[in-house]
């Protein structure tokens, strides 16, 4: 039963990532990465993290998604005819990914031999145990965080500013 | 739960969507569907460390997945003002534009 749910996951997962890669219509794109992106929260659930899932879809699908869609929207880019690379540069790129993915599956086989299966514990993906790890074992990377997510807020009224507001 | 899908599966399912990333930054020319690939990479890599947490017991990995959303959120937030900046100045977001620096 929950080997059938991961492989209708992973399935549609992968068939709407590459949907994100094929489709000529940028909204489109958009579309069908939010459907891969729900199919990975449905992994997390899966794999015992549900706050992770929760917060996955808040951040990904409700706040990353819809500001590509704004983006989208504001440079009106929902025309289908837009130029795309010649047929050599596509034959190329998918030979290149194709090498690429024969590299990672050279170099991870046999990766699962060499951990032992720890019996499962539901307790560590708690939000009281991960907020236990977060702010005792890693609370000065949480605190640069809160500065690069500054850092990036000002940056980007910054570069979005436009050049007559300057006056 | 967990128990009934070996990890490799998971480490497998990740590395089609990396690679599926990398074939989306290389084969398109739109800037934005390049970002959304580069997501796509970034979620692979999430995928890979919440099931390595799951499968050994250790809440480190989903606490580092947690940072990795942090540093996506803001790479997106500079990325489409700097696209936003592109467009108003070329009018596209097509990447072969931008060849200036290229000899």
């Amino acid at each position: 039963m929950t080997l059938n749910v991961f492989y209708f996951l992973s399935f549609v997962a992968i068939l709407s990532a590459l949907m994100v890669v094929f489709s000529r219509n940028p909204v489109h794109s958009v579309l069908y990465l939010i459907i891969t992106f729900f199919c990975i929260a449905g992994h997390y659930v899966l794999l015992n993290a549900e706050f992770l899932a929760i917060v996955h879809v808040i951040v990904y699908a409700g706040a990353i998604m819809v500001l590509f869609l704004y983006v989208i929207m504001m440079l009106n880019l929902n025309r289908e005819a837009e130029p795309h690379k010649s047929t050599l540069l596509k034959v190329t790129a998918t030979i290149c990914a194709g090498l690429l993915i024969v590299v990672l599956v050279g170099s991870l086989k046999g990766t699962e031999l060499m951990l032992a299966q720890q019996p499962a514990d539901r307790s560590i993906s708690t939000v009281k145990s991960l907020g236990q790890v977060m702010f005792n074992e890693f609370l000065l990377p949480f605190e640069i965080t809160s500065i690069l997510l500054l850092a990036a807020m000002v940056g980007a009224i910054m570069v979005g500013k436009s050049e007559t507001a300057e006056r | 739960m967990i128990n009934n899908i070996p990890i490799d599966y998971y480490i497998w399912l990740a590395t089609a969507l990396f690679t599926i990333g990398v074939l989306g930054v290389l084969y398109r020319r739109n800037a934005i569907i390049i970002f959304m690939c580069i997501e796509l990479m970034l979620n692979a890599v999430n995928l890979v460390m919440v099931a390595f947490s799951s499968y050994l017991n250790d809440g480190k990995g989903q606490v580092f997945v947690f940072f990795i959303m942090a540093v996506a959120a803001a790479e997106v937030a500079v990325g489409l003002a700097i696209l936003v900046l592109m467009h108003r100045n070329t009018k596209t977001v097509d990447i072969n534009v931008l060849n200036r620096l290229k000899w």
